[in-house]
């Protein structure tokens, strides 16, 4: 019962969403649901290794881009349909996801050296891309416009919205899954302490290649989709530090290894963002510096994210109130 | 049941454990004793997998185990708790030990229901949906003893599952080791409480700086002069006969 | 392809910057070292130390060596203060926490210095940067031998203060056994901040003898600190001798394969060692435990 109130709950704030999208939405305010949304979906993706299985990686921009190059290479390079390019992006990032895990589990790295490690395979990737003809060097690429469900592009952005509520729910629900099934409890198991995991017969390396080719999938779909949004990616937008910045801040600020968490993070995120925008009057930074202060205060004050936060108030009430 | 042959263990220099064999028949308690630094844990290690031994076998149900991983071992019914607790602590009770359940069941109600059995039976019944970081030392303790359990061991590894404990708490944790035994799990333990040793097991053996001393029934063992003399020092075995013999 | 004497200039060259990569790295690695932590912010740190210099010659027309004299200092009470009152407090210990908090230090550091200088890159102009010193039929340019003259008198100070000041033992103690040390009545809050600001005190002399060179701009030093972290995994956390060594290598490296790939594939050299490293021996050349 309690464990359904966050599902319930997001699903209702996706729906207020959905609703008000529908309804109609000034321009901009679409534009910026859709962006919070890709975030959001990064950040799940981000928080499957990184909250619940404990492992904080700094490079998630490698599935990203990974997601968003394969998709418009097949698409404007060989004319492959948008979904199937999506399908493909999905599957290459999870791959990539898969050696890199595979690479760096095998050589038992954790904490500062796994996210040292995942920050150097994105900035290999970054440079490739931006190096090479075929992912179209410094200059990038875009894909052609063509409206309608099959190119995944609509002139109507409402849609693209809905579609994107989707995919984060069908996120919401695969945390669900994660949080109830064997898989779930193994990566947690790890997460707290994995001696006594093995002790128990988690098999620890399956369990986190596992964790990050899921993880990398999640990420891989979410740079598909930013592509078909703005049809436009070079090395630095889909490989760049960015993307990885800002999944993890708004899965940790809203709480890592919780379901609501990436929600609330990216809600956040994007929302303080807008609001510093206005205050800064276009300094460009400012954003920025407001989210590493509201980092280091979270690790600070809150080390379970806003999420963790609320939900320590709630139990303090309840135990207080049973005291009485 | 268990064979751990002529296990050696060095760490750089100092070797912690050497040339030590420990036989545990199916069925009995089975105690592994000694002073403090003796060795014991590492021992325990080596069988459970947590270290490579420099020499020697471990064979598990006549098969070889030597350098098989934790987790195989666990999977093939050899189950440990650890001398200094390691809860889940992010975790309630019913899903630390949920997690030792999953070993033998992919569905997660079936996993929790088995949990809250197993909870019930080391006295955690009440306390399911505590935080593991809430639960008192003798709390933890059946909490490790719960989760090892939950993976349906046949052979379980308890290490110093007693130490921490208050009188009343070991009085009350001894019945639910003999249960165990009840319903058919081979035990070895690593014990330093003396009375709980000669109360529960059947073959006791003594490690002192890493070397086998001594095996055999618990109260020959412990009138064993090799015995004493590693707790309590060289001659000490002769100075207490004489005090003995000087106060008959 | 390239005449023996180009590739052993760019040879010469890359050693020289190295010293100066060794420079950047000694503060990383005696942070990690001592503290048990990887300074994600040491590049944002480097980036200030190098506007500073570059303030202090645009404002004040000082020579950026002679800018050095001054910015080490200032570097030292800000590294002293950001670890003593921010990170300190701000991770608790956590492992996860101080890798957030430096993380989080560095994004604001380097967004500061993006919203008060803007994304333009400064240069320094000087008379001599680039004046070249012959040495036999190579040709060297001067900053950067003045950069290998500097950051050798450099390692040779930070020996003398570990190794024969009573801070210097305070910290060597903290980093082998903190428990022990606290127990014998060292301050190690104020030892942590003493080290993390001799860190930040290597990035204020390095930022100096970078500038003639280079140019700065927000995100300079996030380019620089990755080098830094190669080259301090390839030395071995926490080894001076490591950092000394893996920096020499690594400016090396990087001089070569710019040679022959360019300059932007051939940052990729850089990380590929990195990666190669961590996969095989995280503990690199000399160092303890990952």
């Amino acid at each position: 019962m309690k464990k359904n109130f966050e599902f319930i709950a997001a699903l209702a704030f996706l729906g207020v969403v959905g609703i008000a999208a529908i309804a109609g939405l000034p321009g901009n305010i679409l534009n910026l649901l859709i962006f919070m949304m890709i975030i959001a979906l990064t950040a799940q993706g981000w928080n499957v290794l990184g909250g619940y299985g404990g492992l904080s990686s700094f490079g998630h921009a490698a599935f990203f881009g990974t997601g968003a190059y394969t998709t418009t290479i097949l698409q404007t390079s060989f004319g492959i349909n948008a979904w199937v390019g999506l399908v493909c992006g999905v599957i290459l990032g999870a791959a990539v996801g898969a050696l890199i895990g595979f690479l760096s589990f095998r050589a038992g790295l954790k904490g500062s050296y796994f996210a040292l490690i995942t920050l150097a395979f994105a900035e290999v990737l970054r440079i490739l891309a931006n190096s090479w003809d075929f992912t179209g060097g410094a200059a990038g690429m875009m894909v052609s416009i063509n409206n309608g469900f099959a190119y995944l592009q609509f002139s109507d952005r409402r849609w693209f919205l809905l579609i994107l509520i989707g995919f984060v729910a069908g996120g919401l629900l695969l945390t669900r899954w994660l949080e109830r099934s064997a898989f779930g409890a193994y990566l947690i198991a790890l997460r707290e302490n994995d001696q006594a995991a093995q002790a128990l017969g988690v098999d620890i390396f399956k369990i986190k290649i596992q964790a990050i080719t899921l993880s990398a999938a999640i990420t891989a779909l979410a740079g598909c989709l930013y592509v078909q949004n703005f049809l436009f990616i070079d090395a630095n937008v889909a490989y760049g530090s960015w993307i990885s910045i800002e999944a993890l801040f708004a899965a940790i600020v809203g709480g890592a290894g919780t379901m609501l968490g990436p929600l609330i993070g990216s809600v956040l995120l994007l929302g303080l963002g807008e609001i510093t925008k206005s205050f800064s009057g276009g300094i460009a930074g400012v954003d920025l510096v407001v989210f590493g202060i509201i980092l280091i205060l979270c690790v600070a004050f809150a080390p379970n994210g806003i999420r963790g936060f609320v939900a320590d108030l709630w139990y303090r009430r309840k135990s207080r109130g049973k005291a009485m | 049941m268990l064979k751990a042959h002529n296990l050696t263990k060095r760490f750089s220099g100092l070797l912690a454990v050497d040339d030590a064999t420990i036989d545990v028949a199916e069925g009995p308690i089975t105690g592994l004793i000694g002073p403090n630094g003796a060795g014991k844990t590492t021992l325990f290690a080596m069988i459970a997998g947590f270290l490579n031994p420099n020499a020697g076998t471990v064979t598990f149900q006549n098969e070889d185990i030597t350098s098989e991983k934790p987790h195989l071992r666990a999977r093939r019914g050899l189950a440990r708790t650890f001398q200094i607790v390691q809860p889940f602590a992010g975790l309630d009770v019913r899903d630390n030990i949920a997690v030792g359940a999953f070993l033998h069941t992919k569905d997660p109600a079936e996993a929790r229901r088995l949990a809250t059995l197993t909870a019930e039976k080391v006295g955690l019944g009440h306390e399911l949906d505590k935080l593991a970081s809430g639960l008192t030392i003798a709390g933890r303790k059946r909490l490790e003893l719960a989760r090892a359990l939950a993976t349906q061991p046949k052979l379980l590894l308890l290490d110093e599952v007693l130490a921490g404990l208050n009188p009343s708490e070991i009085r009350d944790v001894l019945p639910i080791i003999r249960q165990i035994r009840e319903e058919g799990v081979t035990i070895l333990m690593i014990e330093h409480i003396m009375q709980a040793v000669m109360n529960l097991c059947d073959t006791v053996y003594v490690l002192s700086q890493g070397k086998m001393i001594a095996s055999g029934e618990p109260r020959l063992v412990c009138t064993d002069t090799a015995v004493i003399e590693a707790y309590l020092g060289h001659g000490a075995a002769a100075r207490i006969k004489a005090e003995g013999a000087a106060h008959a | 392809m390239y005449s023996p004497t180009i590739i052993f200039e760019a040879l010469m060259n890359g050693l020289m910057l190295g010293a100066v990569y060794a420079l950047i790295a000694l503060g990383l690695t005696l942070i990690y070292g001592v503290l048990h932590i990887v300074n994600f912010a040491h590049g944002a740190l480097l980036t200030v130390a190098m506007y500073l210099v570059w303030l202090a010659s645009d404002r004040f027309g000082l020579d950026p060596y002679v800018a050095i004299l001054v910015v080490t200092p200032m570097m030292f009470a800000i590294g002293y203060c950001l670890q003593r009152f921010i990170i300190g407090p701000a991770s608790r210990g956590s492992d996860n926490g101080i890798l957030l908090a430096t993380l989080g230090l560095s994004i604001v550091i380097q967004n500061l210095l993006l919203a008060g200088f803007n994304s333009d890159t400064r240069t320094i102009a000087t008379d001599y940067a680039f004046e070249i010193v012959p040495l036999g039929p190579l040709l060297l340019s001067l900053p950067r031998v003045i950069g290998l003259g500097v950051s050798v008198v450099t390692a040779v100070l930070l020996w003398a203060i570990l190794n024969r000041t009573d801070i210097g033992k305070a910290i060597r103690a903290v980093a082998k056994e903190k428990l022990g040390a606290s127990l014998v009545g060292i301050n190690v809050a104020h030892v942590y901040a003493m080290t993390f600001a001799i860190g930040t005190a290597c990035l204020a002399i390095a930022g100096g003898l970078l500038m003639p060179s280079f140019y700065v701009s927000p995100t300079t030093g996030a380019a620089f600190v990755l080098v830094a972290f190669t080259i301090v995994v390839l030395g071995g956390m926490g080894s001076i001798p490591g950092a000394l060594i893996g920096g020499l290598l690594i400016g090396v490296v990087e001089a070569i394969s710019s040679l022959f790939l360019g300059d932007s594939l051939g940052q990729i050299g850089i990380f590929l060692i990195f990666i190669l490293v961590l996969l095989v021996k995280p503990t690199g050349l000399f160092g303890a435990r990952a």
